[in-house]
C-alpha cells in the first residue's frame, strides 16, 4: 500500500458552473437576457420587479421571472400581478439559487417567446455571490435604508455584480442617505459600475431604468444579426 | 468529489484553495467538517484550507497586484482602480492525501 498525494485542481462548485453554462448557452441561443437580482432581505427586489415586470409589458416586451424565497409563494403572487409568467423557487433550507433550480423552473417555457428574464435570489448578500445562475448580468440591490456602507460590508457581492440598483430613493431625506458615500462605496468595491437610483413606490428613477433595458436590448440584438 | 473514484482505500487529508472573495468563512468550514464527513469515506480526515489573496491586474503598472484592502479595490502601488480580477473568488479542492493499493 502506498500513501501519496493526489492533484485534484477540481472546483467545489463545479457542477453549477457547468450547469449555469449551459443555461448561459441556452439564453443566448433564444436570444433571452438574464438578470439575478441580488440583496439583502427586505432590499425592495420584488416592488422594483413588479414595477418593472408591469412597466416593460405596458411597453409591449416580452418579460418572465423566477423568485426565490425559502418559504412562502407571495412574493410570485406580488409579481404575477404585472400579468407577465411567474415562478416561485422555493429552496426550504436553502439560502442561496443555484443553476439547477433555474433549469428545473425553466420546464415548459420556450425561451424564444421571451426577451427578459429577471431572477430574484434569496435575500442574502454572502452565498449568492458564490452560485452562477447563467445570468448575463448580476444586479446588487441596496436601499437607502441599510446604511452607504453596505457594499464595504459585502465586497464579495458586490464586486462579482455587474449593475448596482439603490431602492427606497424616497425614503432618501427620512435617513439622511448620502448619496455622494454610497456611489464612492460601490464605485471603490467594483470599480465603474453603473448605478440607478430608484424608488418602486414613488416611480422616481424607474424611466431611465427601463430605458436603459430597452437599449440593451436593441444592441443585444443589434450584435445578434452582424452574427447571422 | 467520491474518492474511491480515484482509487483510494483511505483519505488522510483533503487540501482546500479559498479564496478571499469566495464568501467563504474558513471557521465555519472547519468547523463542520467532521460532522459532514462523518459516515462517509473523508470520515476521520483532516480539512487544511489554504487561503488566497484576491489579485487584480493594474492595466498601468502593468503587472498583477496583490489586494490588501478588500474595501478598494485599487492598485496597491499606483491606486488605479481595477475590475479586471485574476484571483479571490477559488473555491477548490487542490489535492487529497490518500492510501492506495501498491501499483505492481
Ligand atoms: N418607501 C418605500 N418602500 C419600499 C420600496 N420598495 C419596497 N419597499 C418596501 O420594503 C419592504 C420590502 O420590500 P420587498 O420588495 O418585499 O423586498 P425584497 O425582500 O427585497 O423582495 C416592503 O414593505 C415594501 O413595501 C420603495 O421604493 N419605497
Ligand atoms: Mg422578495
Ligand atoms: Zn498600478
Amino acid at each position: 500500500m502506498n500513501t501519496r498525494v493526489l492533484e485534484i485542481r477540481k472546483g467545489v462548485l463545479n457542477k453549477n458552473d457547468e450547469l449555469a453554462a449551459t443555461l448561459r448557452e441556452r439564453f443566448t441561443a433564444a436570444g433571452v437576457i438574464a438578470f439575478n437580482l441580488v440583496s439583502s432581505p427586505g432590499t425592495g427586489k420584488t416592488a422594483f420587479l413588479e414595477k418593472t415586470l408591469r412597466a416593460m409589458r405596458e411597453a409591449g416586451l416580452r418579460v418572465a421571472a423566477l423568485v426565490g424565497d425559502l418559504e412562502t409563494d407571495n412574493d410570485a403572487r406580488r409579481l404575477a400581478s404585472s400579468g407577465a409568467p411567474v415562478r416561485q423557487i422555493n429552496t426550504h433550507r436553502c439560502c442561496h439559487l443555484e443553476a439547477a433550480m433555474i433549469a428545473e423552473h425553466l420546464e415548459g417555457w420556450d425561451l424564444n417567446e421571451l426577451d427578459y428574464l429577471f431572477i430574484e435570489n434569496v435575500g442574502n448578500l454572502v452565498c449568492p455571490s458564490s452560485y452562477d445562475l447563467g445570468e448575463k448580468l448580476r444586479i446588487a440591490m441596496l436601499s437607502v435604508t441599510e446604511g452607504e456602507d453596505k457594499p464595504l460590508k459585502y465586497p464579495g457581492m458586490f464586486n462579482s455584480a455587474d449593475i448596482a440598483v439603490i431602492t427606497k430613493m424616497d425614503l432618501a431625506e427620512a435617513c439622511d442617505f448620502d448619496r455622494a458615500a454610497a456611489h464612492a462605496n460601490i464605485e471603490a468595491v467594483r470599480p465603474g459600475m453603473r448605478i440607478f437610483e430608484v424608488s418602486a413606490k414613488r416611480g422616481m428613477g424607474m424611466a431611465q431604468w427601463i430605458d436603459w433595458l430597452v437599449q440593451l436590448r436593441a444592441s443585444a440584438d443589434n450584435q445578434r444579426s452582424h452574427l447571422r | 468529489m467520491v474518492s474511491s473514484d480515484y482509487g483510494a482505500l483511505k483519505v488522510h487529508e483533503v487540501r482546500l484553495r479559498v479564496g478571499a472573495l469566495a464568501g467563504v468563512a474558513k471557521d465555519a468550514l472547519l468547523f463542520c467538517y467532521d460532522i459532514a464527513t462523518a459516515d462517509t469515506t473523508l470520515a476521520g480526515s483532516k480539512l487544511v484550507v489554504n487561503e488566497v489573496p484576491v489579485i487584480l491586474y493594474c492595466s498601468v503598472c502593468r503587472e498583477e497586484k496583490e489586494l490588501t484592502d478588500l474595501q478598494r479595490f485599487r492598485c496597491p502601488v499606483c491606486d488605479t482602480p481595477s475590475g479586471d480580477i485574476r484571483q479571490g473568488r477559488d473555491l477548490e479542492i487542490e489535492s487529497i492525501l490518500i492510501d492506495e493499493y501498491a501499483s505492481t
